[in-house]
């Protein structure tokens, strides 16, 4: 039995530490393989890019690498995957390397893409990428004052990280005693601050209390870099000095091409996350077009889900669970405080009130991300 | 015109119904219809407010066992 697990990120490498585990006997005897291809030897902590942004942690701290986390009886190659030609249960890589399969996963993430928006790449700060935070970083940290305004577009991944960058940027103003000189105006696309409705209540008299603006309802339509100004579909206008924005997401380029899915989105059953019509192919995290947050939480639990499964398969033929929709978020309400969301298909979250013990918790979080990418939390 | 996308938000807490319907307009051609699937009530509200503020078509909702069903077309 041959298990192929295309994407080293988050939900791969849990997905695939689970079943090496479970199977490890019959990994050992050579009765299954598990093979992962992934597009670099290096696994990014992502959340970290937010803290490279505004110099609290360094580029390489991100990092580790991949072959590290994974179990050592998983197959494991730098190889990205070019053409899926799933009729036959093949891959074919850059490499010009066929790899068959019996199960196929594929977790391959997504990717902002700026492109949709005339004027935005050219005229925008991201930080996304590690390239664009340690630019943004640069930037804010030569910043004299004016104008920044926080723009996204929908979809995008970690539906935290708009509020997360405008606090901490906020932080970042006041400990470099310029923030009287900095307006800081947020947008958002829908009619409050953010989407989930007991976050917008907190978070919107928390920028009350720190003098952050806000326009809701807006969706960038386009920027004009000459004169500085966004226009949105709203037909409202904003004139900024720095323009920061969490751009539209797509998955990658592959899917597209490969036509798996419009925008790089693969349809996905979202209970049994196989993609639609086949039985021997699961999709996990950021690439299914699944109505949840693009988190890493949700790769995590999703590949719990398919991990328990594939192991079912190769012992009684067949999956035995559904995913139910968890989502787990923590939610940073301050510099010392936070809380977080967890929620499914059918329970709505409900945030507790913020402590201290869950902000430790959350920073501790970035270092025990190593452990839970192993599949150990 | 295209056949109806069906945008099916039911269960979507984050980024939810009216956020999967932003990304999904953007994914059709001008004239074609959505029918957005919510089971958040707020939701079925806030979607014909975003449509209007924004200029887009509101077709019509309607509720059936729990799931309200929020028809709209792209207009630009
Ligand atoms: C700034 C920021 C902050 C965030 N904060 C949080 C947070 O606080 N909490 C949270 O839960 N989530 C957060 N996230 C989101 C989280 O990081 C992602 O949702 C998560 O990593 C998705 O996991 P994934 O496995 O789907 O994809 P990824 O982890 O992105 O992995 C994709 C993998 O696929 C590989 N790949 C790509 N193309 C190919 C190919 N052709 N062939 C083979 N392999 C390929 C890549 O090399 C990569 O290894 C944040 C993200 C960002 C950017």
């Amino acid at each position: 039995m041959k298990i192929l697990v295309i994407g080293g990120g988050m939900g791969g490498t849990i997905l695939a530490n689970n079943v090496a585990r479970t199977l490890k006997d019959d990994l050992k005897s050579g009765k299954v393989q598990l093979t992962m291809l992934s597009a670099s030897d290096k696994h990014m902590y992502q959340p970290g890019l937010l803290y490279v942004a505004v110099g609290k942690m360094t580029p390489d701290e991100m990092y580790k690498d991949q072959a590290s986390l994974l179990e050592p009886s998983i197959q494991f190659h730098v190889d990205p995957v070019e053409t899926f030609m799933l009729d036959d249960n093949q891959v074919k890589t850059k490499s010009g390397k066929v790899h068959s399969y019996d199960i196929l996963v594929i977790a391959t993430g997504s990717r902002m893409f700026p492109d949709s928006i005339p004027g935005l790449k050219e005229n925008a700060e991201f930080f996304y990428t590690e390239e664009t935070a340690v630019k943004l970083f640069h930037r804010v940290r030569e910043f004299q004052g004016g104008k920044i305004v926080i723009a996204m577009g929908v979809p995008h991944k970690c539906p935290m990280a708009p509020l997360e960058i405008t606090f901490m940027l906020d932080d970042f103003f006041r400990d470099r005693g310029i923030r009287d000189k900095v307006q800081i105006h947020y947008t958002y696309p829908i009619g409050r601050v953010h989407t989930l409705e007991n976050v917008a209540k907190w978070a919107q008299p928390e920028m009350d209390k720190r003098g952050i603006t806000y326009e809701t309802l807006f969706n960038l339509k386009s920027v004009d870099g000459e004169k500085r100004v966004l226009h949105s579909e709203e037909g409202v206008d904003i004139s900024y000095d720095m323009l920061i924005s969490i751009p539209s997401h797509k998955g990658m380029e592959v899917i597209e091409t490969n036509k798996l899915g419009q925008n790089g989105w693969i349809p996905t059953d979202r209970y049994n996350l196989n993609m639609e019509g086949r039985s021997n192919v699961f999709i996990l995290g950021d690439t299914t077009n699944i109505p949840i947050s693009k988190a890493g939480s949700t790769a995590h639990f999703e590949a719990e889900t398919v991990g328990a499964n594939i192991v079912a398969m190769v012992k009684f033929g067949a999956p035995v669970r559904k995913y139910d929709g968890k989502v787990f978020c923590f939610i940073q309400t301050g510099s010392e405080s936070a809380t977080y969301a967890m929620f499914n298909y059918i329970k709505p979250p409900d945030p507790k009130a913020p402590t201290r013990a869950i902000h430790w918790f959350k920073l501790a979080y970035n270092k025990l991300y190593w452990i839970s990418a192993r599949g150990l939390l | 015109m295209a056949e109806k996308k069906l945008v099916d938000a039911r269960g979507s807490f984050c980024p939810g119904p009216l956020m999967e319907l932003i990304a999904a307009i953007k994914m059709v051609e001008i004239g074609d219809e959505l029918e957005v699937l919510s089971t958040d009530k707020g939701s079925a509200a806030e979607i014909p407010q975003w449509l209007k503020k924004v200029g887009h078509e509101h077709l019509g909702s309607h509720e059936e066992a729990g799931v309200w069903h929020v028809n709209v077309k792209r207009t630009k």
